[in-house]
């Protein structure tokens, strides 16, 4: 039995047909093949299902399509361009924080959402933001070196009044 | 990997109409707000069920606001909000850090106050701070609403006063005087994500020249069936100025009153000793706190 929803994902509107259990991780990979998106524990706790909707982080494997109804998703694939990286991934890059690379569109999400509210953390505040990203490679110390350079990067840009790369943005509905 | 048993979905935009569809669908409907808790269940537990209710079609039930002495939350409030509100965090910090040790942040964006409590776990992590702070919750069935304390909410593991067909609504929390402090701590492996091994909320009230503890409340997650307010231990406590003695057996006698089980978070006689050494530590931290 399948339902139509409405949503939008990277700026780009959808309107598809859904079962009343699929989930939007799967609808993402599946339906609009944007894989950036990853399957891992299903359960919310390794956090490699991570996007932003409403411009909240949260899990998407946790989910279902029909809860997605008018809202906003920002994916991986909706973060900066192939020849121009966002900040913060180009810091992960320049840190040397990907190794396997299957937590960095989690990692990389949770980081934008952290840097959205809070361009100044602290390290403590970094890692209780990544605390629902698990890396299995990297022990965390690069990715939170990057997230630092990140931080440090973003705000120069916006001191010099510069374009932070073109992005989609959902507008954060709040707190 | 991990799908969904399949279902029917209902999305009511009232409480009337909530109840109304869990009363029809009795025994094979469970409603959920962040499906962080529902969702786990179906997929890590085998939980099958012909019926879900999505609670987020029930508008303006989300506020946390001051009214008449009390903060007032909407069941459906995420954790996240609670975690990061001003409010909250200027008049009952401990309770928005306590929101701050559920899961991770992805979690807190979705889960509820509403869905912690209604959940029912004897590890919810937002029950032992909200029972030390004696707050009530509204309740929604189809005779209307009651208000009850959230210390009566919990009939057992999984089990509360809701019985399967009825739905809270708000929660009603009671300002902390002066000359009171709060403390919650948590034990676990890790700093998130982790279910609690043991976990501790502790209010003191004491009199206006910082003397006597008047009036205590402490209470245990993952010892018990249920969250537990250790009454004995309390009483150690009330009435007395409190110096190490009090406090070594007020964790002596908490560690009695805790009834654990071993799992696979902790053995029994572990979370014991646990339940002591947290006890204590959370006497003397809300202690430095009315203190200063």
């Amino acid at each position: 039995m399948k339902h139509p929803i409405k949503f939008t994902v990277n700026g780009t509107p959808y309107e598809l047909s859904v079962e009343l259990n699929e989930l939007l991780v799967d609808v993402l990979r599946n339906k609009l093949d944007l894989t950036g998106t990853k399957k891992g524990c299903g359960t919310g706790e390794c956090g490699v299902c991570t996007v932003i909707m409403d411009g909240k982080s949260v899990n998407s494997c946790l989910i279902l399509a029909m809860e997605v109804e008018g809202r906003e998703i920002l994916t991986i694939e909706g973060l900066g361009e192939r020849d121009q990286l966002h900040p913060i991934q180009e810091a992960f890059v320049n840190q040397g924080a990907i190794q396997c690379g299957f937590c960095t569109p989690g990692m990389v999400l949770s980081a934008k959402t952290l840097l959205d509210e809070n361009p100044l953390p602290t390290e403590e505040e970094i890692k209780l933001a990544i605390a629902g990203n698990i890396c299995r490679c990297t022990g965390y110390r690069k990715i939170v070196e990057a997230i630092q350079e990140a931080s440090r990067n973003l705000r120069t840009k916006h001191q010099k009044g510069g374009d932070v790369t073109a992005q989609v943005d959902p507008k954060a509905k709040g707190r | 990997m991990r799908n969904l048993p399949r279902f029917n979905y209902f999305k009511p935009e009232s409480f009337e109409e909530a109840i109304e569809t869990l009363q029809e669908h009795e025994g094979r409907i469970r409603p959920f707000a962040g499906g962080t808790d529902l969702f786990t269940s179906m997929k890590e537990k085998g939980l099958i069920c012909a019926n879900v209710l999505d609670l987020k079609g029930i508008k303006d039930y989300d506020f946390i606001r001051e009214a008449n002495g009390n903060i007032e939350i909407g069941a459906l409030a995420s954790i996240r909000s609670m975690e990061v509100s001003a409010l909250i965090g200027k008049k009952i910090p401990f309770l928005s850090e306590a929101a701050g040790r559920l899961g991770s942040v992805q979690v807190r964006n979705r889960a509820t106050i509403g869905g912690n409590l209604c959940n029912a776990s004897p590890s919810a992590e937002m029950a032992p701070s909200l029972m030390c702070l004696e707050a009530s919750v509204e309740i929604v069935e189809e005779k209307g609403i009651r208000v009850i304390p959230l210390e009566n909410f919990f009939v057992g593991p999984g089990e509360t006063a809701l019985r399967g067909v009825g739905l809270m609504r708000k929660i009603i929390i009671p300002l902390l005087p002066q000359n009171s402090a709060g403390t919650y701590f948590k034990h676990s492996p890790r700093r998130a994500m982790d279910l609690a091994v043991v976990s501790v909320g502790c209010v003191l009230h004491f009199d206006r020249d910082k003397k006597k503890c008047m009036d205590s409340r402490i209470v245990l997650g993952a010892v018990a069936p249920t969250p537990l307010r250790a009454k004995k231990s309390e009483a150690v406590l009330n009435g007395r100025e409190i110096t190490k003695k009090e406090i070594a057996k007020a964790g002596e006698t908490a560690s009695r009153e805790a009834v654990p089980i071993t799992d696979v978070r902790g053995s029994a006689e572990y979370r014991t000793a646990m339940v002591k050494v947290f006890v204590k530590k959370s006497i003397r931290e809300a202690l430095k706190m009315i203190r200063s």
